[in-house]
């Protein structure tokens, strides 16, 4: 699968805080109100100009802190299409994956805000248009990419009945 | 070939040799929620039409919004209580206290697989348990087909020696470490903490170590289970759950990190982040508007004591608000009756019921536009106070009591010589016993 779309570049450890703020605690079983809030700390531009399909580029530590759920959730419900980062925090990682939102490990230096890439999910090769250059993700590991490849956890444990990891 | 605690306790609840690296699906013992991830997983359940739980303890604790402040979270209260008779699950009601406290107080047992819909879930790892937060859909699934997928994590040891100085707590080591090694120096590793200040360490003080684990991005901060544990689950009534959890004496450590507690000083960690941490000397005379001593991190009977023993016969300072908060009913009840909650609120301190209370921003206490709070909690993250224009300090109970006395961080250590010169008696008299 490819993805297209503009970068909305942030820093080095985004927390679920962030991501998610806790005054909206309230807002958590009203998703597509909470999603309208995503990330306001980190960027208070963000939710209001995104488009669909467009990139979360960050540094170091994506995600870490709270395990909220709604963190990777709502960044999905808004129509991001992928998070690329140089890392991911453990509990935020395994939260995306099974509520189907892509992940993309590799080196975001050379990505900047408002650049256009085209992310192969298959291939692992991101496509700065922009730039002009081509950067090469981590892969997932196996167990990861089975859980999304069937749609996210809960779709998987449907057809399974079970986890099917290998 | 030897094993970290993290690879038996997997090793035995999976049926398989479980060795770093490996993928293995265990069995869950205990799988719990709070009411702010308890919804979303009750949700995705529905979805399913599940409605009966599986794993052997299956709880849902309202601690983080208790009790309600809004009609939302009133009806996210209703659905976990419904949910809770329905399936079978236990409920934890407002007021009994925060999760991971009441966790310790009265589920987990050493050897224990454990889920939480919270990251601080590895608070139970003190216990020897494998305790690990994870997601709203993951402790989901787990609560209803009673087991789990972990990829068994690599170990890092840390050998802690020395004796503290008196003000330095294990609050202090665990922000010193989290300061040494990075928000993510440990990510998907398990910790396991060892030597001989935490053989004599109380297990309230080793509790703030697992709980803080994750600030380091691990997945488990993990304790053997020993003597000490023995006599906490005895003052729990739960004597019968004890049993000895260690790791095997060759087990291969991907690194051992060595501290000697003897040289730390009391630890600050500076807004926004857990890992952004200095001696007490860089935040010396900051003014504070706002003390808080609780959570899961210090909420805890030894904390309270030692807040009391500095506050007893002193006044919070004119412009510094002061709130303490008990983590569970039990600590609670105790601190009345040893006498703490009078020194507190004569101290002029604002005591609220169990639960998690301003930690989080949802309620109670959350901060004004540019206000400091220096707090004993475990995360100091921007907007983590419910204002995201707050600054928020973390430290130990012993150097928020002196601080609020002060209206500035203050290093506790000063009363304490002090209080030797002047050879006055600063303690509460009493000893505390059972449930802490
Ligand atoms: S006290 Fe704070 S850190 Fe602990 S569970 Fe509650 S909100 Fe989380």
């Amino acid at each position: 699968m490819i993805l297209k779309g503009k970068v909305w570049k942030f820093g080095d450890s985004i927390s679920t805080d962030l991501i998610c703020p806790g005054r909206y605690f309230h807002l958590r079983s009203n998703l597509p109100e909470l999603a309208k809030h995503v990330l306001e700390d980190a960027d208070t531009q963000f939710a209001s100009n995104m488009a669909k399909g467009d990139f979360v580029v960050a540094g170091n530590n994506f995600g870490l802190g709270s395990s909220r759920e709604h963190a990777p959730t709502i960044i999905k419900i808004a129509g991001v299409s992928a998070v690329l980062a140089k890392s991911f925090a453990r509990i935020f990682f395994r939260n995306a994956i099974n509520v189907g939102l892509p992940l993309v490990e590799c080196d975001t230096d050379k990505i900047d805000q408002g650049d256009e890439l085209e992310v192969n999910l298959s291939t692992g090769i991101i496509r700065n248009k922009t730039k002009s250059i081509e950067l090469e993700a981590h892969f997932l590991p196996k167990a990861m990419l089975n859980i999304l490849n069937d749609g996210g956890l809960l779709a998987h444990i449907q057809k399974h009945g079970d986890f099917k990891l290998d | 070939m030897g094993k970290t605690l993290a690879e038996k306790i997997l090793s035995e609840k999976s049926g398989q040799d479980a060795c770093a690296g490996d993928i293995v699906i265990a069995k869950v013992d205990v799988a719990a929620f709070q009411d702010g991830t308890g919804p979303l997983g009750v949700r995705q359940l529905q979805k399913m039409n599940i409605n009966k739980v599986k794993a052997a303890k299956s709880i849902f604790f309202l601690d983080h919004a208790a009790p309600s402040p809004r009609k939302e979270l009133s009806n996210d209260h209703m659905l976990l209580r419904e949910f809770s008779k329905k399936s079978g699950a236990i409920l934890s009601e407002i007021g009994d206290g925060v999760i991971h406290q009441r966790l310790v107080e009265s589920f987990v047992k050493p050897g224990d697989v454990v889920i939480g819909g919270d990251s601080h879930t590895c608070t139970a790892g003190a216990l020897g348990a494998f305790a690990t937060g994870m997601g709203s859909t993951d402790v989901a699934i787990g609560m209803v087909i009673g087991k789990t997928w972990f990829k068994v994590p690599e170990t890092f040891r840390v050998e802690i020696n020395g004796k503290f100085q008196s003000g330095v707590y294990s609050k202090d080591l665990i922000l010193y470490l989290i300061g040494m090694i990075g928000a993510d120096g440990a990510t998907y590793k398990a910790l396991e903490f060892g030597g001989e200040t935490i053989e004599k360490m109380s297990m309230e003080s080793r509790f703030v170590l697992s709980n803080m684990a994750v600030e380091a991005g691990a997945k488990v901060g993990l304790i053997a289970s020993d003597k000490t544990t023995r006599e906490y689950l005895k003052s729990c009534g739960r004597l019968k759950e004890w049993k000895a959890q260690i790791p095997d004496i060759d087990a291969k450590y991907e690194k051992i990190i060595k501290i000697d507690v003897s040289k730390i000083e009391p630890q600050i960690a500076f807004p926004h982040t857990v890992d952004n941490t200095r001696p007490i000397s860089a935040a010396k005379g900051k003014k504070v508007d706002q003390v808080f001593i609780g959570t899961c991190t210090n909420g805890r009977i030894e904390d309270l004591e030692i807040a009391a023993k500095i506050l007893k016969g002193k006044k919070r300072a004119f412009d510094t608000r002061l709130i303490v908060v008990p983590a569970s009913r039990e600590i609670y009840l105790n601190a009345m009756k040893l006498g703490l909650l009078k020194i507190f609120v004569q101290a002029g301190a604002i005591i609220m019921g169990p639960g998690c209370g301003p930690c989080v921003g949802v309620h109670e206490g959350v901060l004004g536009d540019g206000e400091v709070c220096l707090s004993t909690a475990n995360r100091n993250f921007k907007g983590r106070m419910g204002n995201p224009e707050a600054f928020v300090y973390l430290a130990s109970p012993a150097t928020a009591a002196y601080s609020a006395i002060k209206g500035k961080i203050s290093d506790p250590r000063e009363m304490i010589k002090k209080a030797k010169k002047e050879k006055i008696m600063v303690n509460t008299g009493k000893k505390a016993k059972g449930n802490r």
